[in-house]
């Protein structure tokens, strides 16, 4: 078969400290026409530098090669596949870019007043109102960082109703199938974590929430769909019978991106869900961001919402901080404010039609996948998915290959792998999640490797345990890295 | 994979050794297999408690990170400082020199739901 992954020519790079020569300079900055100043006489000797040790001496185009040839050794979403399950690693059409890099936005300060600032308080407060109607909440705060920050500011405004009522609450029950951030962030907000397992099926059941719920329970915080790709079936009866204890449900919205458009979790009773914008609203991940993790609530929670809020008077917008029972701040100034354009972008462009066909296609692309690996791969529930589908390594360990094994040869074949050994709840997992981005001959590729390797694994395991063989480095000895980590450079070879 | 005879064991995948008033606790082999190579350790402080059930640490290998659930309550009379160090003694001799905790038994009533080396098997094979 044709293979994405082949070798070309990538050029060895040395560490820029490697890189450097003493008295070489990037740029000659031009003659001072004012009198050159003692620092040491103008500024007390505590705060000033001694000096820059090891900060490398390089010309521009020195500097500009080795950064060009680092970002050749990247692998991307625009350079390929890269089906990450759990991560959402959709296309970011550039047209965002676009909008973002409007000046307008650019060089906005956020110390500039108000009356100043109106552009950029209009894309907020409408981004809000979208992200609620998406959702089918009441109110949106769009200050959290990232997806994590977003679960974090959600617990502390339940924390914190408990609280004014006079009552607080020290219980988060989170079952196994949930994103795995949830556990650290109620910890975090100050809770007692209790777990609770999912039943066969991979979803959770209203009886085994029923056999942990008690008064003390603050909420139940659940992922919808959840960490397996599967939708949990019983979320309505959940809803019903935490709330029946007085307390609240926390849908964790890293995978609205299956939901969008089709149907509002609020509507099924869910009192609290953070969006994660990076994953479900086309904006950069991780070294590429930041993420953007707003919040929405139901009114009884809208106090709570971190300052400030922003209103609308007459045709004007406001930020408002008087706001008694409110959380506080999360974050400096108003939130990851670029990363809001581009999600605002990304919902003009898409409406509402287009969202919800988003959803539909990302669905019908991991049941594609599923359905064509499935007895190739071991699939850990044979049922229909939703946007993410998990193998395991099973029917490969007769011939010594790991899950580990298979995404190393992935790579060979030019593809970003899957996520592995996640969700734990599967031994040797292998998690794909093909994104709505994705065309029918880029899958039918994907498919035909994983097809190729599980051949592989029978004849030739060898080749996968070695793999990869076409990258500048080989396997790596993660044990290795993890048990001696070198964290830091520590000298210029001279 | 070996499951000694003379241990007790735990759903959870720790073991249980009874000396006397003392019950030393580790985790199994099944459980240092599955997780791959271990890379770090974290164990309660010596004179702190645990209670069963509970988790009283935590194991991480290349894979994942784990709880480490205690098989009973009472107090810890010994930990395995050693372990911290070499993590990589859990993948190579489990139930010797990678034990974990020494706890001083509260109540003989912990010990009772605790599994043979045959049920545990079972529940494994189960388990797979």
């Amino acid at each position: 078969m044709e293979a994405n992954g082949t070798k070309g020519l990538l050029l060895n790079e040395p560490l820029i400290f490697e890189k450097s020569s003493e008295g070489r300079v990037g740029v000659e900055p031009a003659s001072f026409d004012v009198p050159r100043a003692d620092a040491a006489a103008l500024i007390p000797g505590g705060l000033l530098r001694d000096g820059l040790d090891g900060f490398p001496d390089l010309s521009e185009i020195d500097t500009v090669r080795h950064y060009t040839r680092l970002s050749q050794w990247n692998f991307g979403l625009d350079s390929g596949f890269y089906p990450l399950g759990s991560c959402t690693m959709k296309y970011n059409p550039k047209v965002n870019e676009d909008i973002a890099g409007m000046t307008g936005f650019t060089r906005i300060h956020p110390y500039q007043s108000e009356d100043l600032s109106q552009g950029a308080l209009e894309v907020m407060y409408e981004l809000e109102a979208y992200l609620a109607e998406i959702s089918g909440m009441d109110a949106v705060t769009l200050q959290p960082s990232a997806g994590a920050h977003g679960e974090l500011c959600g617990l502390l405004m339940i924390a914190e109703y408990f609280k004014s009522k006079g009552r607080p609450r020290t219980k988060v029950i989170i079952p196994d199938t949930a994103h795995g951030t949830n556990p650290a962030s109620s910890h975090l907000a100050g809770f007692k974590v209790v777990p609770v397992k999912s039943e066969g099926k991979g979803v959770l059941t209203v009886e085994a929430v029923k056999a942990a719920i008690d008064r003390e329970t603050a909420a139940v915080m659940l992922t919808n769909p959840n960490t397996l790709g599967l939708f949990e079936s019983h979320i309505k009866e959940i809803a019903d019978l935490v709330h029946s204890k007085g307390g609240f449900l926390y849908c964790d919205g890293a995978n609205l991106n299956a939901i969008m458009g089709i149907m509002k979790l609020g509507d099924l009773g869910v009192d609290v869900v953070q969006f994660n914008l990076h994953k479900t609203f086309s904006t950069p991940h991780g070294g590429g961001g930041p993420g953007s993790g707003p919040v929405g609530v139901r009114l009884v929670l809208e106090p709570y919402l971190p300052v400030p809020r922003i209103k609308k008077a007459g045709k004007k917008f406001k930020l408002v901080t008087d706001r008694p029972k409110s959380i506080g701040r999360l974050k400096a100034f108003y939130g990851n404010f670029s990363i809001m354009v581009r999600a605002y972008s990304y919902i003009r462009r898409m409406g509402g039609e287009g969202l919800k066909r988003a959803s539909e296609t990302a669905i019908l692309n991991a049941n594609y996948i599923k359905e064509r690996l499935k007895g190739t791969y071991q699939l850990a529930f044979d049922r229909p998915c939703m946007h993410e589908c998990v193998f395991s390594d099973k029917l490969q360990q007769a011939d010594g290959v790991s899950t580990m094994d298979v995404a190393k040869r992935l790579i060979d074949y030019g593809y970003h792998p899957p996520t592995v050994y996640f969700p734990l709840v599967v031994p040797g997992a292998i998690m794909v999640e093909p994104t709505e981005t994705e065309s029918l001959e880029t899958m039918d590729k994907f498919i035909e490797a994983m097809r190729a390797i599980a051949q592989e694994a029978k004849t030739n395991p060898e080749l996968l345990k070695n793999a990869p063989a076409n990258t500048r480095v080989q396997r790596v000895d993660e044990t290795r890295a993890a048990r001696e980590p070198v964290l830091k450079w520590t000298g210029v070879k001279k | 994979m070996e499951f000694p005879k003379d241990l007790k064991y735990t759903k959870e995948h720790e073991w249980v050794k009874v000396e006397g008033n003392t019950a030393t606790v580790g985790i199994t082999d099944y459980a240092q297999d599955s997780l791959g190579d271990v890379v770090y350790v974290e164990l309660p402080p010596e004179g702190g408690s645990v209670t069963k059930n509970e988790p009283f640490g935590v194991v991480e290998s290349v894979k994942a990170v784990s709880d480490l659930y205690s098989p009973l309550s009472g107090n810890v009379t010994e930990v395995n400082d050693a372990i911290i160090d070499s993590p990589e003694a859990i993948n190579e001799d489990p139930y010797g020199d990678a034990w974990m905790i020494k706890v001083e038994i509260g109540s003989d009533d912990d010990l009772a739901d605790l599994l043979t080396a045959d049920e545990y098997q079972k529940f494994i094979e189960e388990e797979k």
